[in-house]
């Protein structure tokens, strides 16, 4: 069992190594004077100076474009990567480490709460349409959760935000906090709910995009599993259809669920870019597409890293998760 | 004598035991099986008809407004008409009391006309007509879909291939590349991409649309190359690969000829599911300005109006600017998933019970 | 495999195509279907059913079971299909009944209508009766009781062994909770601890060694003959009056086989328990059988005792089953096989679906389907060559050919 965690995580370094690389080559699409297009600024009020313009250049890549130089540079831009250090935004005026660290909890909230409503939400029903299979319900929750994955999420929050925020006037517009409305500095209670207010629509948006997906996923399973014989055993002990679907098939149902979900849990961590910016809320997507618009090149790289990390964590979680959650797995 | 009748009746027998099985079983061709099964599912009949619709729209749209009206997609139009503007002001007066203060005034506008009968979905900010352009807007989007889910099935055809058929270390070499692609974080790496090819001045703008689809090719390929790389493990078993393998024939025709053509119901599922994918994708890019470069239309594009940054103008009085774009993707991935749904359904009845 | 040709409906030539469904056809086939399905759901989803409906009474006290006339149907996409089309026998109490047939030849099917288990909702009971009679004397008719009272039947009356004992158990459940889950249901003195206890005693009384390790391993860490002992404990936990088995052997290693049935006749015999079993290897039902039920495309063609089955078969159909059995062939003789197939389960033929395959056809066997004609006490079958009053007068189609 040891031997095939250590040959995963051996695994997932590897893939990590090959991600590294290509985001490194990305940037070096980037033309030379970008630099020095976004760090004129910084030059001319002296917070930077030449020499700190062509260290970045070469740090990057960008000085010398010959096969050594380049690999020369990479191998530089990995050790410090790897020490933690993945630079320092232009944009932002910070370490990109700094940044992420300051914006990525409320993208995590936000993402997680969204999350969570999901899964509440799409498993009962993808468990409901599997044991209807082809009745009423299970076509109305599949058009329906198809059409979820169908919108495009800058459509649902513009559709959202015109009909609920605008015509109706319930939920704030963008922001995360009301710009209006001065509190004294002790109403900690109104601040939150304030911000909870704002919250709303993204988490909407979020939750009703997700929940196509695992509402299928879950249905398919259960489809699987309530066709397997164990299934006709448990009917004929003389078990109530709801303890053969709610008890016997459910368990089974929960492995590829678990294993999966589980997955995707570092990625709560990445961001909503659209649905973020749509809503100008102030998460690390927000801030990644802003730096991306910018060409803010150390703070792309050093996201498109952080991305990939969580990715292939989600890779890994699920990976060992199934050898925890089935007991098929757990002892060859 | 006596054997001899004995094969007459045996014969007899089996003539009429043969016609028999025609009687009794039907002899459908497993295409014909596949489209039955097909068109019997009324969502994938609700999803075919919405694709044909926006295929319609989209191809033979804009032949019938060139005809009738002579619009095209970038053709302005200045709509003179006169607008109320109103703008308010809270202020508190000399007294201490809160006041509204009024500015009402009008303007002449030539952009932003109403729907009318010459317009029907009116006119946007740059004074396009908006029907016109959701028809542009559609062939950009559907060409550039299915262009990319060819290159990305042929190039997955490519690499899955060669690595479910040699296995070993050319699998290993080609898996871990394919992880390694399908580990990148997509729309932001795609939004690198796309801010670096716009921001390359070599490049012009009108070129800009390869350079998009090459890079959503190359986020998307992974996939395609699982696909095959699994069926032809899968397939590699069988006994009839066994008896091609006989025959003598070469690698290549082994895999190109004889494994490739079995992952096809795969790769025909997994293709129309992903046509709706890139459509988002598309969309998403051309929203943000990255993608289908101004001023040629596209459905991401026109929904970017409304974006509450630039104002809320256009989000709160002008939904006949973005709401119909936003409908159209809707429509067509939707569609897209429908259809392959259903071929997934008709292709492998099991799952049905 | 290319697109174009789903779509191009080309007729081949010399196919006969008059049997192919067209799409309007196969949509109007489902539509009338769902109808008839909603209408056999809609019963068996009521509750609160007074008892008299199903109520009834045996035709012989001595019996456990009943089938009589059963009719049970798929409705499927391409047409009905008769599964079970017209089925009576008795299971006697003590006795061990065993029904042989060719794979679809309904022999499951009339189980699984026993236990209300018929893959719904396209596999409906349509009509006939299966009568049963409870420990307490009272007797039920299973094809009219609700779901909800066949449920207090199913696994304690009434338990089941299946075919595949790799798949019969629940993968991610101890074998402990799946034994102990039978006796607390249906044993409602039953404590955790006592169902534990009957559960291990019940695996000792299978032959298992180490019933309280079995007792908590999974499924998957058993061999497929464990396993089919642990099906066995575990329909035997409630002291059941019927067990069906299923091709209870037919997975297994062949030096299993034998030991299984062994272990099922004795375990029977000492709760005095009766067995219909379920087979299509004759071997098994010469070695087990008390009677036998022979089954043919969903009808029953010859019944009877072990010993008028196998020394005095009347039947074309079972005469050639028992020439197809291996070992019979002297050697360097070619084994026996029955020439044809099954006629097409849909539309099926007015006439004995034997015909077109059998040997000693006459003109009047392509005419109504024939009657079952008695031989013995116990013995009948329905053929046409036993029938006096109908041979003399038609013409053998043998003869005049």
């Amino acid at each position: 069992m040891w031997r095939y965690v250590i040959k995963r995580v051996l695994l997932a370094l590897l893939i990590l190594l090959g991600v590294s690389a290509l985001i490194y080559l990305l940037s070096m699409l980037m033309p030379a004077d970008y630099i020095d297009n976004q760090t004129s600024a910084a030059l001319a009020n002296g917070s930077m100076t030449q020499d700190d313009v062509n260290r970045l250049k070469e740090l990057y890549g960008l000085a010398d474009k010959s096969f050594g130089g380049i690999i020369k540079s990479y191998y530089s831009w990995l050790i410090s990567t790897l020490s933690g250090d993945l630079g320092f935004s232009f944009l932002y005026g910070k370490p990109v480490t700094e940044v992420i660290s300051d914006y990525v909890w409320l993208s995590f909230l936000i993402a997680l709460i969204s999350f969570v409503l999901q899964t509440v939400i799409a498993i009962p029903m993808g468990i409901k349409a599997a044991v209807r299979q082809y009745g009423v319900y299970d076509y109305t929750v599949s058009v329906f959760a198809m059409i979820g994955t169908a919108l495009p999420s800058f459509f649902l929050s513009a559709l959202l935000m015109n009909v609920l925020s605008i015509k109706l006037g319930l939920f704030p517009l963008q922001g995360l906090t009301s710009a209006t409305i001065v509190f004294a500095k002790d109403a900690h209670l109104e601040i939150f709910l304030d911000k909870a207010w704002h919250l709303v629509l993204p988490i909407t948006v979020l939750t009703v995009l997700g929940v196509g997906g695992t509402m299928r996923f879950t249905r398919t399973n259960m489809l699987e599993v309530l066709n397997s014989d164990y299934i006709r055993t448990a009917r004929a002990k003389g078990l109530s259809e709801n303890t053969v679907v709610y008890k016997h098939a459910f368990r089974n149902t929960m492995i590829p669920l678990i294993t999966s979900l589980s997955g995707m849990l570092p990625g709560l961590f990445g961001g909503a870019m659209i649905t973020e910016t749509v809503f100008a809320i102030p998460g690390i997507g927000y801030m990644a597409l802003r730096a991306t618009q910018q060409g803010d090149i150390p703070f792309i790289m050093g996201y498109n890293m952080f991305l990939a990390i969580l990715t292939v964590s989600g890779m890994l979680i699920s990976d060992l998760m199934y050898m925890v959650v089935d007991p098929r797995v757990k002892l060859s | 004598m006596q054997n001899d009748n004995i094969e007459k009746h045996d014969m007899g027998m089996n003539n009429e035991a043969e016609s028999s099985i025609e009687e009794n079983f039907r002899v459908i061709s497993p295409g014909r099986m596949v489209a039955k099964r097909f068109f019997k599912s009324k969502l994938s009949v609700a999803g075919l008809l919405m694709i044909i619709f926006v295929f319609l729209f989209s191809f033979i749209g804009p032949v019938i407004v060139n005809h009738t009206w002579g619009y095209q997609e970038t053709q302005v139009f200045k709509i003179e008409r006169i607008s109320d503007m109103v703008s308010t002001a809270d202020f508190i007066a000399a007294d201490g009391r809160t006041y509204t203060y009024y500015d009402k005034s009008q303007t002449v506008v030539v952009f932003k006309a109403p729907p009318s009968s010459e317009h029907w979905l009116g006119t946007d900010t740059s004074g396009f007509d908006i029907l016109t352009r959701l028809m542009y807007g559609g062939r950009i989007s559907l060409a550039i879909s299915f262009i990319v889910i060819i290159l990305e099935t042929i190039i997955g055809i490519i690499f899955g291939g060669l690595a479910g058929y040699f296995g070993k270390w050319v699998d290993q070499l080609i898996m871990r590349v394919v992880d390694t692609f399908a580990c990148l974080p997509s729309i932001p790496i795609l939004l690198v991409l796309s801010a670096a090819i716009s921001s390359i001045e070599s490049i012009p703008a009108e070129h800009r649309i390869y350079y998009l689809m090459a890079s959503l090719t190359l986020m998307g390929w992974t996939g395609v190359a699982r696909i095959v790389r699994g069926q032809i493990l899968m397939l590699r078993e069988q006994e009839y690969m066994m008896a091609a393998e006989t025959t003598g024939i070469s690698p290549l025709n082994k895999i190109f000829r004889h494994l490739v053509p079995n992952t096809m119901p795969q790769l025909i599922v997994s293709a129309t599911l992903g046509l709706g994918g890139v459509i988002l994708y598309e969309s998403t890019l051309s929203y943000l300005g990255l993608g289908v470069p101004f001023p040629r239309a596209a459905w991401g594009s026109m929904i970017a109006l409304a974006d509450p940054s630039r104002g809320q103008e256009i989000l709160a009085n002008y939904p006949n600017m973005w709401v119909p774009a936003g409908i159209l993707i809707v429509v067509t991935v939707l569609g897209f998933s429908f259809i392959g749904d259903g071929l997934r359904d008709a292709f492998d009845p099991r799952m049905k019970r | 495999m290319g697109m174009m040709k789903i779509f191009k409906r080309k007729k081949i030539q010399g196919i006969d195509d008059t049997h192919y469904l067209t799409l309007k056809e196969e949509i109007r086939i489902s539509k009338e279907n769902n109808k008839i399905i909603r209408q056999f759901e809609r019963r068996k989803a009521r509750r609160n059913v007074d008892e008299s409906e199903y109520l009834t009474q045996m035709r012989d006290p001595s019996n456990v079971v009943e089938f009589d006339e059963l009719h049970t149907y798929f409705y499927t996409e391409v047409g009905t299909v008769k599964a079970v089309n017209g089925v009576s026998f008795d299971i006697p109490e003590g006795k061990i009944i065993g029904v042989v047939g060719e794979s679809g030849c309904g022999k499951s099917v009339t189980s699984l209508s026993l236990m209300q288990l018929v893959q719904a909702p396209q596999g409906q009971i349509v009509s006939g009766s299966i009568r049963y009679k409870a420990s307490d004397g009272k007797c039920y008719d299973v094809t009219k009781m609700p779901t909800s009272e066949m449920l207090k039947i199913r696994g304690k009356d009434i338990a089941m062994i299946f075919q595949e004992p790799m798949t019969s158990l629940n993968p991610v459940f101890r074998i402990g909770e799946q034994m102990d889950e039978v006796v607390l249901l249906h044993d409602s003195s039953a404590t955790p601890e006592s169902a534990r206890k009957r559960s291990i005693e019940m695996l000792n009384l299978v032959g298992i060694a180490m019933a309280d390790k079995v007792y908590s391993s999974y499924p998957h860490e058993l061999s497929g003959g464990m396993r089919q002992r642990v099906m066995i404990a575990m329909a035997l936990s409630c002291d059941p009056r019927l067990i069906i088995a299923d091709e209870p052997t037919t997975a297994l290693d062949v030096t299993i086989q034998a030991q299984i049935l062994d272990l099922l006749r004795s375990v029977m015999n000492r709760i005095n328990g009766s067995i219909m079993l379920i087979t299509h290897d004759l071997g098994v039902i010469a070695e087990m059988a008390d009677e036998v039920v022979v089954m043919y495309a969903g009808r029953i063609i010859e019944k009877g005792s072990v010993r008028e089955i196998f020394h005095n078969p009347r039947h074309p159909y079972t005469i050639g089953l028992m020439k197809s059995k291996p070992g019979k062939a002297t050697q360097g003789e070619r084994l026996y096989s029955i020439k044809g197939q099954v006629p097409n389960p849909i539309n099926m033929p007015d006439h004995c679906y034997f015909y077109n395959r059998c040997d000693h056809r006459m003109e009047i066997c392509s005419k109504a389907y024939p009657e079952m004609l008695q031989f013995s006490p116990t013995h009948f079958s329905s053929c046409y060559l036993y029938d006096e009053n109908k041979v003399g007068d038609t013409k053998n189609v043998k003869e005049s050919e």
